[in-house]
């Protein structure tokens, strides 16, 4: 049913759906809203589950791995410092193969102490074997988590999956979104049946210690599950649509009028929505500019990225997130690397950084960056710097 | 199921290791219908090197500091399937997994009352990473990291008061055992498993490498720690002193002299007469002393 929500509150409704037996969390600002509305459809006998109220973020997803453990579905929430003080138990996590969900609502990290929406959290954890979505609104917020929990948990995959949400963009934008019934969810989700659980009736020890003799093939596991990541997820998208009719089709990346672009944005996450708007404003003018939106950020989609981008003589790569230190952002090291030693690596695929704890990022924005390429390849360039602030008056 | 071994030989403890005694009684008191949640250390590292596992009861490791909050999870998902009164679940740890690293998660889960046994096994120092002092390393012992040099005369604090924290929580049952006394292990343990909420039990556990004694000394070590008043066997129910074990006190020397990590002390008199007021406290704390007729 179509309602007006804020995103946090769709978070929670689509979240009652998928029915959890296990939820843990710690406050943390912009993910609070999601947890709140939880806790009140646990008090008011909504939903029916136990509501772990934790002294820290890393003891909700330690929580978390536990009910998950004991073969039972979970839900966390978190973002920025709470998300990076979870850190060590997101890796574990994975490592152990336990299909947790996670929504992280996109926030910048410390320091300078920062509340508001960049995606550096989620980000600093491209590393830890998790699955990554990133949503556009906040209808894509409610699809992905149910795509994340059938993902997550498939016999065959068996990660946990975090669903990524711009702070207060997202989180705390009112939009209308369409919840499903929960006969639909039913159909698309059935109860979780793990593979392996903590169950006295047949003992089995998990997390053992892994030396050099069989370390490295646990982690290829993960590598390789990842690839299978790549084709479950189109799957699980046609079958997404078969139930619900909205269609993400393969659910890697969105192609928007990519296909005679000579200029194309590649980003995630709501800034999409207004890369598309400045877009339509270009094409009216008769400018041959796209978007290629990512969703799957983990695994990320390469042959997928070069297959849209192939035949675009210039790509910018707008980032929200920075590897301090690196010749270009996250996102943009991906695109690049997705055209590492192909024939027509012909491409001049720019780094933009824009939204960097909070900064808006405007059609303006938008506009600038395709003003930038142009023959140059611009090599992490920050749009809407403030060269005031930049200025050295306390030097020498 | 009944028959089965809860805890099989052919791990990998090193020859005397009281943690490994210690763990052993815990899983045979608690029976085959528990769950246990073990932080990283020595019984971890130990018991369930891949694709081994000395363990006849489901057993999770996570890390080093979280078994109270995976072990709250654990209980959560059983009281959400409707399976929590027929399974124990204990959370166990060793001394710096327990009072350093893993403090906030275990305040977390006795703070929440979940129903969980929390054993801390207590070797008083990082064993598993080379004897490095930890939060219950005792006052003056001689550790990797509190050496004993012409400056100084080994850990500088005493051992921070776990049970007390524990029990600040208000929590129903804590209590304090020792290797050298398994039925003591087994009863506690029994005990606290027959009462609803969190539960923790710190279990002195010698470590010969570690301790510096011989193998064959564990639980005489053990033993002589509680009969000098350095350890001793507390009982907590509710709040209240509920049980203690009562000595006929031994001089404190006649437990630092067999081990290395104390041989510093027997030159020091005035280290000595430290050590036997930390002894003298607890005895008249707790009143320990056997009262003669």
């Amino acid at each position: 049913m179509k309602q007006f929500f804020e995103g946090s509150h769709a978070v929670a409704e689509i979240i009652k759906l998928c029915k959890p037996g296990v939820i843990s969390a710690y406050p943390i600002t912009p993910q609070t809203h999601i947890v709140e509305d939880l806790a009140q459809m646990v008090a008011d006998g909504e939903l029916n589950s136990q509501f772990v109220n934790v002294e820290s973020e890393h003891s909700a997803a330690s929580v978390v791995l536990g009910g998950s453990a004991a073969g039972v579905r979970v839900y966390t929430a978190s973002s920025s410092q709470g998300l990076i003080l979870m850190a060590e138990v997101i890796f574990n996590i994975a490592g152990m193969r336990l299909p947790v969900v996670l929504t992280c609502a996109n926030r910048a990290l410390s320091a300078p102490i920062n509340i508001w929406n960049d995606q550096q959290d989620s980000v600093s954890l491209r590393d830890s074997g998790w699955v990554q979505l990133f949503a556009e609104n906040n209808q894509e917020v409610v699809d992905f988590h149910l795509i994340a929990y059938r993902l997550a948990e498939d016999k065959s995959i068996m990660l946990p999956v975090m669903v990524c949400m711009d702070g207060f963009i997202l989180t705390h934008g009112m939009e209308v979104v369409d919840i499903p019934q929960q006969e639909d969810v039913d159909k698309f989700l059935p109860p979780y049946k793990p593979l392996y659980k903590l169950d006295p009736a047949e003992p089995l020890s998990m997390g053992l210690l892994g030396d050099p003799g069989c370390y490295m093939e646990a982690r290829y596991a993960v590598q390789e599950t990842h690839k299978d990541v790549l084709k479950l997820l189109p799957k699980a998208s046609a079958e997404f649509t078969a139930v619900f009719g909205r269609d993400y089709k393969d659910c890697l990346v969105e192609e928007y009028l990519t296909k005679d672009s000579e200029r194309v944005i590649v980003a995630m996450g709501s800034v999409c929505g207004t890369v598309k708007k400045a877009v339509d404003n270009l094409r009216a003018k008769g400018k041959k500019v796209g978007l290629l939106k990512i969703i799957s950020f983990r695994p990320f989609p390469y042959a997928r990225v070069y297959e849209a981008l192939k035949n675009v003589p210039k790509v910018a790569v707008l980032d929200k997130s920075v590897s301090l230190g690196a010749q270009a952002a996250p996102l943009a090291l991906e695109v690049k690397a997705a055209f590492c030693g192909k024939k027509c690596a012909t491409k001049n695929i720019s780094s933009f950084v824009a939204g960097l704890g909070g900064r808006d990022i405007t059609l303006d924005s938008i506009k600038e960056i395709f003003k930038k390429l142009t023959a140059k390849e611009a090599n992490l360039e920050y749009i809407d710097l403030k060269p005031e602030l930049l200025k050295d008056e306390y030097g020498e | 199921m009944e028959n089965r071994l809860l805890y099989k030989p052919g791990h990998t403890a090193c020859a005397g290791c009281g943690q490994s005694i210690a763990a052993r009684m815990v899983i045979e008191a608690a029976g085959p219908n528990t769950i246990i949640v073990n932080n990283t250390g020595c019984l971890e590292v130990f018991t369930t090197r891949f694709p081994e596992s000395a363990w006849g009861v489901p057993w999770i490791h996570s890390l080093f500091e979280n078994c109270a909050a995976v072990a709250s999870g654990v209980e959560a998902a059983l009281r959400y399937l409707g399976k929590k009164d027929s399974i124990n679940v204990i959370a166990q740890a060793g001394d710096g997994g327990t009072a350093d690293i893993g403090l906030q998660a275990l305040s977390g889960m006795l703070e929440r009352g979940h129903d969980i046994l929390y054993v801390c096994y207590d070797n008083e120092a990082y064993m598993n990473t080379g004897i490095q002092r930890s939060g219950l390393t005792p006052y003056d012992t001689n550790t990797t990291t509190s050496p004993v040099g012409s400056k100084s005369s080994g850990n500088i604090r005493p051992k921070k008061p776990m049970p007390e924290i524990a029990m600040a929580h208000g929590i129903p049952y804590v209590a304090t055992s020792s290797a050298g006394y398994p039925q003591d292990i087994q009863r506690k343990v029994k005990k606290a498993l027959s009462i609803k909420g969190p539960k923790y039990i710190q279990i002195h556990v010698p470590c010969p490498l570690g301790w510096r004694h011989e193998t064959n000394l564990t639980l005489e070590v053990a033993k002589l720690a509680v009969e000098t008043g350095l350890y001793p066997l507390i009982e907590y129910e509710n709040g209240t002193l509920a049980a203690k074990r009562q000595i006929v006190p031994k001089p404190v020397e006649e437990y630092l002299k067999v081990q290395g990590r104390f041989k510093h002390l027997l030159k020091s008199p005035e280290e000595l007469k430290k050590i036997q007021e930390i002894a003298d406290n607890n005895i008249k704390k707790y009143g320990l002393r056997v009262e003669t007729q």
